[in-house]
């Protein structure tokens, strides 16, 4: 994407910004990259295989790349929307970043896939997406593609989920989440997962056991659900870290679908837009209080 | 009142007795709890009532800690909206309980096992109809060990 690079060599020589974080080929598919010179820049790439959200390379606890600099970094519309939940929770200054947004048509789950986006390949976030062209950004690159086609599988699998009776979906759940290893993945590579300190290292009061075993499992899950509800933009990048393969997507689109359904939230690029917890409504909805 | 009634037999040695843990806003809902305690009311026996300040203080992971320890069933109560001695905490807790609540349930954890409620302080006829209803259904489901033995040999 030579626009792409222009762009970023342009930053680079100008000395507005000191790196630039984005994509680049791989040895298998496409990878993030830093890009410091404006040499660099001319690996920078963008495709269906951009995968990865890079806001999570502006999160506070990247302390090894914010003593870089200011960095310029490569958004998809998904990806902004993370960089606006750093900046409404103050995790992030404005004026320390530089975002280049790319039109979107999709990505797919993987960064190796090939071919045409298909409902087979297409990442579950991608059907019916409202931040193609991101607005939070100071720069908007690349042509709208057409948009990308609805991948099923997920919505249909929170649905089966919910036919079930409690006990069935608990067994689910324990033949999931018994392969846990909680190697801290998918908090490692959550953008928005920005504690200082993670109740799930905390030793004194203990809130969830650490060792690998299930029920240390169930309380690290619920907790890492419920603490990235509103927040959570459904980038999927948990999922695709997980070495176990638990599907953290299914978990994070359930909560997705209560917080539309309750508060009317959806993921937004809007730093402005108020977060639906630690706001209220003195008028929400109370069905389950007696 | 028939559980009442039945709470003053013994029960069987073997008998399954519920373990029921509320968590409670220091302002409405213990209050309230000490007043159904002075009126006489008679309450089923297995609730232990563990105070907060409010029920913003109540983290969702004290109900999944409760369950790790082996409770059989919850209770989370506090003031009614509007009432709360800190302006808006239970506001908070209500936006907070109603996802905390969907995301134990989408895991497989039994609803009925959970009760939130307001109870105000001039409410204790209500606490005690909370304490009742609550233990008479967790009583139905039966004990709760799934949760707690997910750990072999604990």
């Amino acid at each position: 994407m030579q626009e792409l690079v222009d762009l970023t060599s342009k930053l680079l020589q100008n000395g507005d910004v000191n790196v630039v974080i984005g994509y680049e080929e791989g040895p298998r598919g496409v990878r993030p990259v830093v890009a410091a010179t404006p040499d660099d820049c001319r690996r920078l790439i963008f495709d269906h295989r951009a995968v990865h959200n890079l806001a999570t390379y502006l999160s506070p606890r990247r302390k090894h790349l914010r003593v870089r600099g200011r960095a310029a970094v490569v958004l998809k519309g998904c990806d902004a929307a993370a960089v606006a939940t750093l900046l409404r929770e103050r995790q992030l200054k404005r004026d320390d970043v530089v975002l280049i947004g790319v039109r979107c048509g999709g990505v797919y789950r993987t960064t190796t896939a090939e071919g045409a986006l298909s409902a087979d390949n297409v990442a579950d976030r991608c059907g019916g997406c409202a931040l193609r062209e991101p607005t939070l950004v100071d720069h908007l690159v690349g042509d709208l593609p057409p948009e990308p086609p609805t991948a099923g599988q997920r919505a249909a699998r929170i649905a089966a989920l919910e036919e079930l009776s409690p006990a069935e979906r608990f067994d689910y759940w324990r033949r999931s989440l018994a392969d846990c290893v909680r190697c801290n993945a998918c908090r490692a590579v959550c953008p928005l997962c920005v504690c200082e300190r993670c109740v799930a290292d905390k030793t004194d009061p203990q809130w969830i056991e650490s060792s690998p075993h299930l029920r240390g499992n169930f309380s690290w899950h619920m907790a890492r659900a419920l603490h990235l509800a509103g927040r959570c933009v459904d980038c999927g990048e948990c999922q695709r870290a997980c070495p176990a393969g638990i599907p953290l997507t299914v978990i994070n689109g359930k909560v997705g679908q209560v917080m539309g359904a309750r508060f009317g939230f959806r993921p937004t690029d809007d730093p402005d837009a108020p977060a639906p917890i630690g706001t209220f409504d003195p008028d929400d909805s109370q069905e389950f209080i007696r | 009142m028939s559980e009442a009634t039945a709470t003053r037999t013994p029960p069987a040695v073997d008998a399954f007795e519920p373990k029921i843990i509320a968590f409670v806003c220091n302002w409405c809902t213990y209050t309230g709890a000490d007043l159904a305690g002075t009126s006489r009311l008679q309450m089923a026996p297995n609730v232990r009532i563990i105070r907060l300040p409010c029920t913003g203080r109540i983290d969702p992971l004290f109900i999944v800690k409760a369950f790790e320890r082996g409770a059989d069933g919850v209770i989370v109560s506090g003031c009614h909206p509007g009432d709360c001695h800190y302006t808006a905490g239970n506001f908070h807790a209500r936006r907070r309980f109603a996802v905390a609540r969907e995301i134990m349930g989408f895991l497989g954890i039994d609803l009925d096992r959970v009760t939130f409620s307001w109870v105000s302080a001039s409410e204790g006829g209500k606490w005690s109809e909370v304490v009742n209803e609550t233990t008479a259904r967790v009583r139905k489901l039966g004990p709760f060990n799934t949760y707690r033995d997910l750990v072999a040999g604990s």
